[in-house]
């Protein structure tokens, strides 16, 4: 009997690796928390300044004029560079959405065998290109090809961005897409096709439905993508301050605006400052698209 | 009853059918003839080839590359392989599953489901149809009130008798039970089993159950399945009152194995 109490009260090696590996995997999960908190304050610091004093409310998202280099007159009007970011994150949607659900639906319903996990391995593949390939692409087969197709004079602009950011989406919407699919039993699929339903009709009544959350985080997942893409966009957009009239305008994006700029501004000044205040607007926009695809997400698991 | 009925009155015309799975042999060279407007019901322990049998009938063999099948199934005198349009086939074929499969969408539309794939469209239609099969399947009282919820949260055993209601929506001439009381209260069942009787006039119904008494209950002719091998079959009565001609099968019925 002794022996057994004391062989109860001591604790052993076990004992002190479980302790250990809670401890290691706590501190990897706060991690995450605590680098979001430490990129904020960052980002916070440098952009509540300017937030706080030069910042004008209507200027900043009504005005279209960017002009924080201008000696006598600086102005920092973002509107031209959201509607940019914005036209180019909508053309990409245009173009990735329907090819990406397409093939989700092709690989998780359609496709068997080798063909499904070539396919797979392919657009795995394809999110890894880097986006600087990306861009070369649109800079450089995207924009003649653009030019002497619709006649103009120019080769960067919306539809570049917009086709380039949308094949770079496309890859992840659809594997996001896929799993949403390949989460829905295959019983009912089954149960479905029991009752006489062609394959079409059982995606489009049973399939479709039971995966719609998944596939609106796929596609909203694709817009934070887009949101925040930078290289891509920076080469293929033209890169010039303007509202568009036309998908064959050139733009800039919000993104690409901070990168060129940050390395020309002197540290703590109003322009460096206002850049900051764009990063502010980028992390605000995508951390709302990030945690609504991440609501829907949690939509399956409820239901 | 027994010997060999006139054509029109068989249903279903099985003969020589083997299933494998890759090498592994579920039914092994089977013939017997189902007839119209019976109650056809099939016994055996599990592993014995019953839910093949159902499989191989409504083609669900197209789910899985691994499932062969030889010999013939002639459904009305038209083996079930050579119907171009599968879908048609599977229309005409009920069938209901061991595990209830509520399909997330509203209870309504469970049951309205096969009646819009087949074209109706009007909802009066549709709810003189849902409501009816609701009923048939002892339903339609728990969940008259709330038909919009997800037919995927009820409780197993009304998903149950939900499953049962869409096949019956179906308007088939073949019904496949295959253990449908499995998640069932013996009460429902009890009241099941009373619309399955009146359901004979209107369609033939094969019946894979594990309870041997259902069995007697319910079918008029039942079969015995043993890893692979159709034992026996029998009028039911029969097989309970020892009048069999395989050992084997007194020997089940009486609880003596299985």
């Amino acid at each position: 009997m002794a022996h057994n109490a004391g062989a109860l009260d001591r604790r052993d090696t076990a004992w002190y690796v479980d302790k250990a590996v809670e401890w290691l995997v706590f501190i990897g999960g706060i991690s995450a928390i605590i680098f979001i908190v430490g990129i904020f304050v960052f980002i916070g610091k440098e952009g509540f300044g300017f937030i706080l004093g030069r910042f004008d409310f209507a200027e900043f998202f009504f005005s279209p004029r960017w002009t924080p280099t201008s000696l006598t007159n600086a102005t920092y009007g973002a509107l031209a560079l959201i509607v940019g970011t914005a036209s180019v994150t909508g053309f990409a949607m245009l173009v990735s959405v329907p090819f990406s659900l397409g093939a989700a639906i092709y690989i998780a319903e359609f496709a068997t065998g080798k063909r499904r996990e070539t396919l797979k391995v392919l657009i795995e593949m394809l999110a890894a290109i880097p986006s600087v390939v990306w861009g070369f692409i649109g800079l450089s087969l995207m924009n003649p090809l653009i030019i002497s197709v619709f006649n103009v004079p120019l080769g960067l602009n919306v539809l570049n961005a917009g086709i380039i950011l949308g094949l770079m989406a496309a890859p992840i919407m659809t594997t996001i897409a896929e799993d949403a699919l390949k989460a829905v039993p295959d019983g009912y699929r089954e149960a479905a096709e029991a009752l006489g339903a062609t394959r079409w009709q059982v995606i489009r009544q049973v399939v479709l439905p039971a995966a719609k959350n998944g596939l609106v985080a796929a596609v909203l997942l694709g817009v934070g993508r887009g949101f925040g893409e930078t290289m891509a966009v920076l080469m293929a957009t033209g890169h010039s301050i303007n509202i568009p009239s036309s998908i064959f305008d050139p733009v800039r994006a919000l993104t690409a605006t901070i990168a060129t700029e940050l390395g020309e501004t002197a540290e703590g000044s109003e322009h460096y400052q206002a850049l900051f205040a764009l990063g502010i607007l980028l992390f605000a926009v995508t951390f709302v698209i990030n945690l609504t695809a991440d609501l829907f997400v949690r939509g399956i698991k409820d239901k | 009853m027994v010997g060999t009925p006139a054509a029109a009155d068989v249903k279903l015309d099985v003969k020589n059918l083997a299933i494998h799975y890759g090498d592994t042999c579920a039914l092994r060279d089977t013939s017997f003839q189902i007839r119209k407007n019976e109650i056809f019901g099939i016994i055996g322990p599990a592993n014995s080839g019953k839910t093949s049998f159902l499989r191989a009938i409504n083609r669900m063999d197209m789910f899985d590359d691994n499932m062969r099948i030889d010999g013939e199934i002639l459904l009305d005198g038209t083996e079930v392989r050579n119907w171009r349009n599968v879908y048609a086939l599977r229309r005409r074929v009920g069938v209901v599953f061991p595990l209830p499969v509520g399909l997330p969408l509203s209870i309504y539309d469970n049951v309205a489901l096969s009646p819009r794939l087949a074209g109706t469209r009007k909802k009066a239609d549709l709810d003189v149809i849902v409501e009816r099969c609701l009923t048939r399947a002892a339903l339609w009282d728990e969940v008259k009130d709330r038909l919009n919820s997800l037919g995927s949260l009820l409780s197993g055993g009304q998903q149950q008798r939900l499953t049962i209601a869409r096949a019956l929506s179906q308007q088939p001439d073949l019904l496949l039970l295959d253990e449908f009381s499995i998640a069932v209260d013996p009460v429902t069942t009890m009241r099941i089993e009373d619309v399955l009787k009146e359901l004979r006039e209107e369609m033939t119904i094969i019946l894979v159950t594990n309870l041997v008494q259902q069995a007697r209950r319910l079918a008029d002719r039942t079969a015995f399945f043993l890893t692979g091998e159709c034992v026996e079959v029998a009028e039911t009565e029969d097989l309970f009152t020892g009048a069999v001609s395989d050992q084997r099968t007194s020997d089940y019925v009486e609880g003596r194995f299985g």
